[in-house]
């Protein structure tokens, strides 16, 4: 069979920038909490109708939408962390009780979302996103494949600068290290763990956005397949690590692409968990990942 | 004395033979049951009132589609009343139950009509798994049951008085194949499907078998799984071998998300789906992309045939809607049933099976009517065409227009 490669690989960059910008939050949470927040996909998935109602309901212009399914889903962050997280770990509970506890806030979300919107998909109006290609390339790439794409980084930019090159960014990878020499040195570990939520939920709403808007199929259970992709990518670029979560992403998202590509469309997600199987199996701290020391 | 009773039994034979002939030569629209005048007479030994029932889902999930069978029975029992159809001062009534898209309510329902009501014969249930559920009893007690919306593979292998009049998808498909392949000239194809759900495999199996059947060739095959969004991948597989032709087998959801993104992936050709792409919902949601999109179905609204043109004008005047392809099942299986009773000249399970089963080439508004030995339909389908966001009738004219 004729792989048409060019074309392939703006499918696989499409679908990656959305698996990249989801993995981030789930490794920023995992980076500072040391745990994984299973509630992140109904979160994207909030986000994806935050989106959507505020073009469709509210009216406004597409661009605003995603600004403010970014704040509406970071506000959901920090309600998530102060009802499902907080109290467990004020209690010292085990880090596999906020597991499940996130487990049970995702259940509550998707089933809310349910309830509020139904479960037939709903689209962005057509004629509202661009579909005509972009000409002059060899490839088929529309607009809107292109602002996901730098709309993606830009955010992957903005948080790698944030955590890398701020003092905001320094506390949290204190308390990233050990939240109570941290919170010794004067850091207000709540308020960081707040703020790291805040930020999770706030990608991973954009992230919804802009799956909305390259699928434009939005339905409460849109989530599921992509926290299974979402937890491969960060496996595979080392648990909590930024860099790692966004070139996983990527990596996912090509191995999928080209192996329905080769035409394995029967083994895709088989090929893409094996995969999964083998790194926690052979290479535990991921592709590109540190030792659990030097985290965050 | 008997000579004088035999004299006045055959005017009155004569008069119950042409009576009703000459009512309908009156009317100058299409009449259902003109064809069957001659070879079935005027019954004679019916009772008065000759009871059916009708095992629609009329609430629950599925009332959308039992709602409007229960117009197109009512439509065709007060047609079959008024031309006195099954003998002068004869009137047929129906029994409607619903089934509220329950199996088991399916199964109570049906144990009312057969066992206390005693019906002649029932149209429905609505679903197939409630046919699965419910067919038994009617089989049972040798009454039989007409499903005028099953489409599911094995409804009548239940048995002997189980019919169907809905073209099953195995049915649908080839024929439109066939005539979408003559107009629009379709010499290689390729196929996308679900492989995780029954209805989308058999779709694509009788996708696959009709084009090795016509000397198709299939330039490509990919599957998805149930659920997916992102069919860009496979799409530029399939675009990549230039086909004339993509047949999808798909629900609509998904059929939707691939009919937008073949067209954003500049794909130009003819694109094909099975039955779960026959909805206005599908073509709503993907606007101009959808132009040209061919479906199969048993019955259009656009279809030309006089019996057809009848029924939506009688229909429309009723109700002050226009009828769907499940009001146009229930209306003609309505009729079959009626037909069969009258040929049978009896209420009796089985003669009035046995009648059924004869019915061949019976105009109705799906056409030319016949039921195969496995109490099938077989009827022409239709290859609908979307035209500015409807489905119309595919022609060669309409080809022609387009140069």
């Amino acid at each position: 069979m004729d792989i048409n490669v060019p074309q392939q690989v703006v499918n696989a960059i499409g679908l990656g920038s959305v698996y990249s910008l989801f993995a981030l939050g789930y490794a920023l949470v995992f980076s500072v909490l040391g745990v994984l927040n299973l509630a992140h996909s109904a979160v994207f998935m909030w986000g994806a109708f935050i989106g959507l109602i505020t073009v469709t309901e509210l009216d406004q212009p597409l661009w605003v939408s995603l600004p403010v399914a970014m704040v509406v889903t970071g506000v959901f962050g920090i309600i998530l962390e102060r009802i499902a997280f907080a109290p467990l770990r004020r209690r010292g509970a085990p880090r596999i009780s906020q597991l499940i506890s996130s487990i049970g806030a995702s259940i509550f979300l998707v089933s809310l979302a349910q309830l509020v919107f139904g479960s037939q998909p709903q689209r962005f109006p057509i004629g509202l996103i661009p579909t005509d290609p972009i000409p002059g390339l060899p490839f088929r790439v529309t607009p809107i494949q292109v602002v996901i794409l730098v709309v993606a980084l830009l955010l992957m930019a903005l948080l790698q600068f944030l955590v890398m090159r701020t003092r905001l960014g320094q506390r949290m990878r204190a308390v990233a290290f050990n939240q109570r020499t941290a919170s010794l040195l004067g850091i207000n570990v709540s308020s960081i763990y707040l703020l790291t939520f805040f930020m999770a939920g706030a990608l991973a709403g954009a992230a919804g956005v802009l799956y909305g808007l390259a699928f434009s199929s939005i339905t409460p259970f849109i989530g599921e397949p992509i926290a299974l992709k979402g937890l491969t990518v960060i496996v595979l670029g080392g648990l909590g690590n930024i860099q790692g979560a966004l070139i996983g992403g990527f990596v996912v998202a090509g191995l999928e692409v080209f192996s329905i590509a080769a035409g394995g469309s029967n083994y895709r997600d088989a090929i893409v968990f094996s995969l999964l199987f083998l790194i926690l199996l052979v290479r535990p701290q991921g592709l590109i990942g540190q030792r659990d020391q030097s985290r965050a | 004395m008997n000579k004088l009773f035999l004299r006045v039994l055959s005017a009155m034979l004569v008069l119950v033979l042409v009576v009703p002939g000459s009512l309908l030569a009156q009317d100058e629209m299409a009449q259902m049951g003109d064809d069957i005048v001659e070879a079935c007479p005027a019954p004679q030994n019916l009772p008065d009132t000759v009871t059916i029932g009708a095992l629609f889902t009329l609430s629950g999930g599925a009332s959308v589609f039992g709602q409007v069978q229960q117009l197109g029975v009512e439509l065709a029992v007060e047609e079959i009343n008024a031309a006195e159809y099954l003998g002068q001062g004869r009137v047929l009534e129906v029994i409607f139950e619903d089934s509220a898209s329950d199996n088991t309510q399916a199964i109570n329902a049906m144990v009312k009509l057969v066992e206390e009501d005693r019906v002649t014969a029932v149209l429905g249930p609505t679903l197939s798994r409630e046919a699965f559920s419910a067919d038994p009893v009617a089989q049972d007690a040798g009454t039989p049951v007409m499903g005028v919306s099953n489409t599911a593979t094995g409804i009548t292998d239940m048995g002997e008085f189980v019919f169907r009049n809905s073209l099953p998808e195995s049915a649908v498909i080839p024929g439109t194949v066939a005539q979408a392949a003559e107009i629009l000239g379709i010499n290689s194809a390729a196929i996308i499907y679900a492989n995780d759900d029954d209805f989308t495999v058999s779709g694509f199996d009788v996708f696959e078998q009709t084009f090795a059947d016509l000397g198709i060739e299939v330039v490509g095959v990919e599957t998805y799984a149930t659920g997916d969004v992102d069919f860009n991948t496979q799409l530029t597989n399939i675009i990549s071998a230039n086909p004339d032709l993509i047949a999808i087998s798909a629900l609509a959801v998904e059929a939707v998300q691939i009919i937008l993104q073949a067209q954003s992936l500049g794909y130009e050709g003819a694109l094909m789906g099975g039955n779960g792409l026959n909805s206005p919902a599908v073509l709503e949601q993907t606007g101009d992309a959808s132009e040209g999109l061919i479906v199969g179905a048993a019955w259009n609204v656009a279809a030309d045939n006089p019996l057809s043109v009848a029924f939506i004008d009688a229909y429309e005047a009723a109700n002050d809607l226009l009828p769907d392809q499940f009001a146009a099942q229930a209306y003609t299986g309505a009729w079959l049933m009626a037909t069969a009773i009258r040929c049978a000249d009896s209420v009796d399970g089985a003669a009035v099976r046995d009648a059924l089963a004869g019915i061949t080439d019976f105009d109705t508004p799906l056409g030319l009517f016949s039921f195969d030995e496995d109490r099938n339909p077989v009827h022409d389908p239709v290859a609908q065409v979307n035209r500015g966001g409807a489905f119309a009738v595919l022609t060669a004219e309409m080809m022609d227009d387009e140069g």
